[in-house]
C-alpha cells in the first residue's frame, strides 16, 4: 500500500450511539430543468463517522452536499440535521443549523478580496462577537497552524496554490468548530503528495474532533484512506454502501467497473 | 403540407427563392417567450426585493459592511460626479447666456442656472453617472462572487447574503445619491457662476441672491431627495443582476452590462414619474 495512505489504517470507529444519525437523507429527489440528478437517494451519517460519496462526474455528488447544507432544496424527500429538516426552513433558521456545519467547496471559494487570515476570521467575526479582536486573531492563527498555513496569513488567495487554498478553506470550515463537515472533492486537482497531505489532515481532524463527515470524491484511494464507509452513486441512486472490502466483494457490474477503472 | 402557414415578410413574394418567411406559430412562440421572460424577470425581482427587505429589517445588522459600501459608493464616486457637475454648470451657463440674451431676458440668468442645475440636470446626471460607475461595479463584483461560489460560501458560513451583500449596497446607494447630487449641484453652480463672472462682472453674493430669490425649500428639496429613489433602483438592479448570474466570465460581463443598462433605463423612467409626482404633491 502507498505510504501516504498508511494512515488509513488509523481510522477511528464511529461512536457506539451511531444509531442516531447526525445527518439523515431520506428518499431525496432533485432535478434541474427536467434533468433528474438525484433519484430517491438515502444516506445516514453518525457522529464520528466519515462517509465517502463516490461516483462518476455528473452523478449528483456535489448536489447532494449542497442539499445537505441547504444551498439547494430537494424536490421531494427529507434532509434532517440533528433531527431537524433543513429543507423547508427560512434562511435565518437554516443559518442556525449551518453554524454547526463546515463546508469545504471544490475550488475552496475563498473570498478573493480578503487575505488568508481574514478569510478564516470571517465566520468568527459574524458569529463569535463575544470574542475580543485578539482572541479572534489567536483562534485564526491556531486554525491556520492546524492546517499548516500559519506562514501565509497575509497572503491573498490568488497568491497561493490550489492545495494551499483548500487548506485555508478547510481552516475556514473549521472556524466555528462544526459537528458536521462536508468536503467537496478535497483532493481534486492536487498532485499526489498534496492529496496525501490533505487526506492526513482530514484524518487528524477526524481523530481529534469526532465530527460526522461526508466527503464527495471520485478519488478511490483518498476515499479508502479517510472514510469509514463508502457510498457509490450512479444515475442519482446509491448503488452500494459499505466498507471498501464490501465494494470489492460486490457482484454489481457498475461497482466492479468503477473499482477497476479507479 | 405543414400546418404552419407562412406569412410573407413585407414586400416579398412567397415563391421567390431566398425570401424570408416567419411562420405564425414561430412568431407567437417568440412573443410568448419574450413576454414570459419579461414577467419572469419582474417576478424574480419582486421575490429578490422581498428577501432583501426581510433581511435588512432583522438583526444582526451589518454596520461595518454598510460603512465600507458608503465609502465605496459615495467617496469613490465623488470625483466623477463633481467633474460632471462642474462641466454641466459651465455648459448651462454658456447656453443660458446666449439664449437669454437673444430674448432680452438676461436678468433671469442666475435663476435659470440655479433651477436648471438643481431641479433638472444635477439629479438625473448624478443618477446616470452612479448607474454607470456603481451599477457596473456592484453587478460585476457580485456576479464574480456568484460564479466562484463565494456567495454560496457566505451562505454556508451561516451568514445571510441578502443582508450582508445586497441590503448594505442598496442602502448605501439610497443614502449616498442625495449627497452626491448636492455635491454635483454645488459644483455646477460654482462653475456656472465662474463662467459667467469671466464674461461680465457678477459677484457670487449677487448670483446667489438673484438665483434663489423667491424660491421655496420645496423647489429644491424634492428634486434632490428624489435621487434616493434612483439609489434604490441602481442598488437593487445591480445586486439582483449580480446575484442571479450564471455562466462564468461571460456571465459576469453580461451582469455588469445589464446592471448599467437596466439601472440607467429605470432611472430615466423614474425621473419622468417623479417629476410629475413632485409637480403634483410639492407645487
Amino acid at each position: 500500500m502507498d505510504a501516504a495512505y498508511d494512515i488509513a489504517m488509523e481510522h477511528t470507529e464511529p461512536e457506539a450511539d451511531s444509531g442516531t444519525s447526525v445527518v439523515a437523507v431520506e428518499d431525496v429527489h432533485k432535478a434541474f430543468a427536467g434533468h433528474k440528478v438525484l433519484d430517491g437517494i438515502s444516506l445516514h451519517v453518525a457522529r464520528g463517522e466519515t462517509v465517502a460519496v463516490l461516483g462518476r462526474s455528473g452523478t449528483g455528488k456535489s448536489v447532494l452536499l449542497r442539499l445537505i447544507i441547504g444551498l439547494e432544496t430537494p424536490d421531494s424527500g427529507s434532509i434532517c440535521i440533528h433531527g431537524q429538516d433543513i429543507a423547508g426552513l427560512a434562511m435565518d433558521r437554516k443559518g442556525e443549523i449551518r453554524k454547526r456545519m463546515g463546508f469545504l467547496f471544490q475550488h475552496a471559494a475563498l473570498y478573493d478580496s480578503l487575505t488568508v487570515a481574514e478569510n478564516v476570521a470571517f465566520p468568527l467575526e459574524h458569529h463569535r462577537r463575544d470574542l475580543s479582536r485578539s482572541e479572534r486573531g489567536d483562534r485564526v492563527m491556531q486554525l491556520l497552524a492546524e492546517v499548516g498555513m500559519e506562514r501565509a496569513v497575509d497572503k491573498m488567495p490568488s497568491d497561493i496554490s490550489g492545495g494551499m487554498q483548500k487548506r485555508v478553506g478547510l481552516a475556514r470550515a473549521l472556524a466555528l468548530e462544526p459537528e458536521i463537515l462536508l468536503l467537496d472533492e478535497p483532493t481534486a486537482g492536487l498532485d499526489p503528495i498534496s492529496s496525501g497531505e490533505i487526506d492526513d489532515l482530514i484524518l487528524k481532524l477526524q481523530r481529534e474532533r469526532q465530527m460526522a463527515s461526508i466527503v464527495v470524491t471520485h478519488d478511490l484511494h483518498s476515499a479508502k484512506a479517510i472514510a469509514n464507509s463508502l457510498a457509490l452513486l450512479d444515475q442519482g441512486k446509491v448503488v452500494i454502501e459499505g466498507k471498501f472490502e464490501e465494494l470489492q466483494d460486490s457482484d454489481i457490474g457498475f461497482v466492479k467497473e468503477f473499482l477497476k477503472q479507479s | 403540407m405543414s400546418d404552419r402557414q407562412p406569412i410573407v415578410v413585407a414586400g416579398t413574394h412567397p415563391t421567390l427563392a431566398g425570401q424570408q418567411t416567419i411562420s405564425i406559430p414561430t412568431a407567437l412562440e417568440f412573443v410568448g417567450r419574450t413576454a414570459n421572460g419579461f414577467f419572469e424577470w419582474f417576478g424574480d425581482l419582486g421575490i429578490f426585493s422581498w428577501k432583501v427587505l426581510c433581511a435588512a429589517l432583522t438583526p444582526p445588522y451589518e454596520w461595518r459592511e454598510l460603512v465600507r459600501q458608503l465609502d465605496e459608493v459615495g467617496s469613490m464616486s465623488l470625483p466623477l460626479v463633481a467633474a460632471a457637475g462642474s462641466a454641466i454648470g459651465i455648459v448651462i451657463s454658456m447656453e443660458a447666456r446666449y439664449s437669454l440674451s437673444r430674448f432680452g431676458a438676461k436678468s433671469m440668468f442666475s435663476t435659470t442656472l440655479v433651477y436648471s442645475v438643481i431641479q433638472v440636470m444635477g439629479p438625473i446626471m448624478t443618477g446616470l453617472i452612479v448607474s454607470g460607475r456603481v451599477g457596473a461595479g456592484i453587478g460585476a463584483e457580485l456576479a464574480s462572487m456568484k460564479v466562484t461560489e463565494q456567495i454560496d460560501a457566505v451562505e454556508a458560513s451561516a451568514i445571510n447574503p441578502y443582508r450582508l451583500l445586497a441590503a448594505t449596497r442598496i442602502l448605501a446607494c439610497i443614502l449616498m445619491l442625495p449627497l452626491l447630487t448636492l455635491a454635483a449641484d454645488a459644483c455646477g453652480l460654482l462653475t456656472g457662476w465662474f463662467a459667467q463672472a469671466m464674461v461680465e462682472p457678477l459677484s457670487f453674493h449677487q448670483f446667489v441672491e438673484s438665483g434663489f430669490k423667491g424660491s421655496k425649500l420645496n423647489d429644491f428639496l424634492p428634486p434632490t431627495f428624489k435621487t434616493a429613489v434612483y439609489g434604490l433602483i441602481i442598488g437593487l438592479i445591480a445586486c439582483f443582476q449580480g446575484m442571479r448570474t450564471r455562466g462564468g466570465a461571460a456571465g459576469v460581463g453580461r451582469a455588469a452590462t445589464n446592471s448599467v443598462v437596466l439601472a440607467s433605463l429605470f432611472v430615466i423612467l423614474a425621473d419622468v414619474v417623479l417629476v410629475k409626482f413632485i409637480l403634483v404633491f410639492f407645487p
